[in-house]
């Protein structure tokens, strides 16, 4: 088919001259804009193709030319597992919860893991992709919604590893289940909350890609990932649960493993958390927005 | 009457200059203390503001291609990234009216480890285009890149022309009701380019609204049908592409008003350069404008800024003419003679019979050996022709059609009957 083919049913379907310009709308407004709260998230709804493309994108270049490939995604949470499992359960004999102990690491590793990778390739990802962001429009938001959507793809991969575990450890899971679409919607969210902040502030402030290795580090040991929450004093898990990690991966636990439901204590100010973040992320990106182009 | 396409009202855009640095935070703490404890940066660093562009208005009509030309810095690449979407203008608005792409360079968002293939799909989602009609448009993306063979091959393997070409070619197929583009026209070799302004042209009769940002003026002269000029963040002029592109190549030194010894837009190493370019008749009196035909000598001053003979020089001069050079007076060409240059002087270079028609010249000066250059100014000078008897016919070009156009080139006939 040639291009004029394709060409004529479209430029038919607006004849000119029918229109006033002050009867017709523009398809496009450009101001200078205003307030905090322009935020034109339908405009990322619009995009929303491209925000595919670009977590396939990451996904397979992360891949390609590895000779186990996504394997990768799999085997590095269940090494994790197995160090930890030997440094922290056989060696430090820290509790968990009843659960055996590399089943319990494991679920913990997966929403965590998940987080870390998110917040490590979102949080630059502006910067990473400045080359698009000074020749092409489409709402900046895509770029670090893509870099934290991919590693749910690794996320998902390592989820299969669960089944085994399961099996082999005779654990199976309740009606609790249910609840980790949720968990993982608010691991998505949690993970957002703190790069739409580091991104922004990349942009302007390049210290944040020295920061964040060393943030992410301090806030694995901050979360329950290799010790339960039990294992926090009462009086100061409130404060504990302001981390926007601790709910997932309490979350992540309890639906997975069906072990004692978490506290509403524990789990609540850590989602409030994360969507206080979340918004105040929004809403901070979009201000600053504006002038990536210039800045980056 | 056509629809207006794009409203551009009073759009302003002002940079920070001081502050759009990649600040560490460290400098930032460090400047908000101290602008807490009411002291001043010790640096000094107060923030600018720049105008990048001033209060531009313009129309742009449907089916209109508007060319937009002016000197680097003169807001072009701002206007660009504002309509775009790129960046904002910090005042004023714009309104544009159908679907619009806007191709900054080609190939944006290219990944070297993905296949061409893939990279279409990624390339055309940046763009705007959705999956369905990269689907349909595959094939014809495909065939006019020409790279069939390779489609599955990653394109970190293909060579720049080949990627050049899918780049250009995905861009081509977007299918936009107004397209907004930048020099982008100048890629890939000969044949490829003549694809691509066909392309172009094939966008403008159908009728599409095309805004085309270049240096390229015989580009904007032949694909545009009005052109403004920018200068400094304003709009200087609008009008008949022909008209502006005369605009714009007159300021291209009257706006800089200081003499050419003191210009610095040169190319230069500062120790032997082009003071000063006189034109004159054969009696060495100053003339401006000149006439065809008449003895020209175009004298050109140097001065060396170093104590030192700059041995086996050329002096050159290129005439250019609509951005294209009409012929070249070089030292070196007409005599083996060394030319070694020490203190100051000037060569004069005679031409006994100009062969210049009517119309404006720009002259770029060059002083060069064969392996270093030492001074090249562009539009070093303007000349000024008037349409002259240069053959001593009394006659001149036979048609207006041939005013302005070509060179006097000396010669002769001689007829002869055969049967």
């Amino acid at each position: 088919m040639t291009m004029n083919e394709l060409e004529a049913p479209r430029a038919s379907r607006l004849p000119a001259g029918t229109l006033t310009p002050a009867a017709r709308t523009p398809t496009v407004k450009i101001r200078p804009s205003r307030g905090l709260f322009h935020l034109d998230l339908q405009s990322v709804w619009l995009y929303r193709e491209l925000l595919v493309f670009l977590v396939w994108r990451d996904t397979k270049v992360r891949y390609k030319q590895a000779v186990i490939g996504a394997g990768w995604a799999v085997f590095q949470p269940l090494i994790s597992m197995l160090l930890f499992t030997l440094l922290f359960s056989y060696l430090a004999k820290l509790p968990s919860d009843g659960m055996p102990y590399p089943l319990f690491a494991y679920a913990g590793l997966l929403p965590w893991n998940f987080i870390a990778q998110a917040t490590s390739r979102s949080g630059t990802s502006l910067v990473g992709e400045s080359h698009l962001i000074s020749k092409v429009y489409f709402p900046r938001l895509i770029i670090p919604l893509a870099a934290a959507s991919a590693p749910a793809v690794d996320l998902l991969c390592a989820l299969m590893m669960m089944i085994p575990l399961m099996l082999w450890f005779g654990v199976t899971p309740g009606w609790q289940i249910l609840f980790f679409p949720i968990f993982l919607v608010i691991a998505l969210l949690a993970a957002l909350a703190v790069s739409l902040w580091f991104s922004a502030l990349h942009v302007k402030f390049r210290d944040v890609g020295h920061i964040i290795p060393f943030f992410v580090q301090f806030w694995m040991f901050a979360s329950p990932v290799v010790y339960p929450v039990s294992l926090i004093p009462e009086r100061w898990r409130t404060l504990y649960s302001l981390n926007p990690a601790v709910g997932v991966v309490e979350g992540f636990r309890w639906s997975l493993l069906g072990q004692r439901a978490p506290s509403l204590e524990t789990i609540l100010p850590s989602v409030g958390i994360v969507l206080i973040l979340f918004v105040s992320g929004v809403v901070y990106f979009k201000r600053m927005e504006r002038t990536f182009a210039d800045v980056i | 009457m056509a629809d207006i396409a794009i409203s551009a009202r009073h759009v302003s855009k002002e940079y920070v200059i001081a502050g759009i640095n990649h600040d560490t935070l460290r400098d930032r703490i460090a400047y908000t203390c101290r602008s807490l404890l009411g002291r001043q940066t010790e640096r000094g660093v107060v923030p600018r503001a720049f105008q990048a562009l001033n209060d531009v208005s313009f129309d742009v009509m449907e089916g209109e291609v508007l060319g937009v030309i002016g000197h680097n810095g003169a807001g072009k690449s701002t206007l660009l990234k504002i309509l775009s979407r790129i960046t904002e203008p910090t005042g004023g608005e714009v309104d544009l009216y159908g679907r619009v792409t806007s191709l900054l360079e080609v190939g944006t968002g290219f990944h070297a480890e993905l296949t061409g293939r893939e990279n279409v799909y990624l390339n055309a989602a940046m763009l705007g285009m959705r999956k369905v009609d990269i689907d349909k448009r595959f094939d014809a993306i495909v065939e006019f890149s020409g790279t069939q063979q390779f489609i599955d091959t990653p394109v970190k393997r293909y060579s720049s022309g080949m990627y050049v070409r899918l780049a250009f070619s995905v861009a081509a197929h977007l299918d936009p009701e107004i397209l907004i583009v930048d020099e982008v026209l100048s890629v890939g070799d000969g044949a490829f380019q003549k694809k691509c302004l066909g392309k172009m042209d094939e966008v403008r009769r159908d009728g599409r609204t095309v805004i085309l940002v270049s240096h390229d003026l015989p580009v904007v002269a032949s694909l545009c049908q009005r052109a403004i000029l920018l200068r400094q963040g304003q709009v200087v002029g609008d009008g008949q592409p022909q008209q502006i592109i005369e605009q714009y190549m007159s300021e291209a030194f009257t706006d800089s008003g200081i003499s050419l010894a003191d210009r610095t837009d040169r190319y230069t190493k500062g120790e032997l350069m082009v003071q000063a370019i006189a034109f004159l008749d054969e009696k060495l009196n100053p003339v401006q404008p000149v006439v065809s035909g008449q003895h020209l000598v175009i004298r050109v001053h140097y001065q060396c800024h170093v104590r030192k003979v700059f041995k086996d020089m050329r002096v050159m001069i290129v005439v250019n003419r609509d951005e294209r050079a009409a012929c070249i007076f070089s030292t070196d060409l007409v005599s083996r003679t060394p030319l070694d240059l020490e203190g100051s002087g000037y060569v004069d270079f005679h031409v006994p019979h100009l062969p210049l028609c009517g119309g404006r010249y720009f002259l770029h000066a060059a002083i060069e050996n064969n392996t270093l250059t030492q001074d090249w100014v562009q539009y070093a000078a303007e000349l000024q022709v008037l349409d002259g008897d240069y053959y001593g016919t009394g006659r001149m070009y036979p048609h207006d059609g041939w005013r302005g156009k070509g060179m006097f080139v000396d010669h002769s006939w001689r007829f002869e009957r055969t049967s």
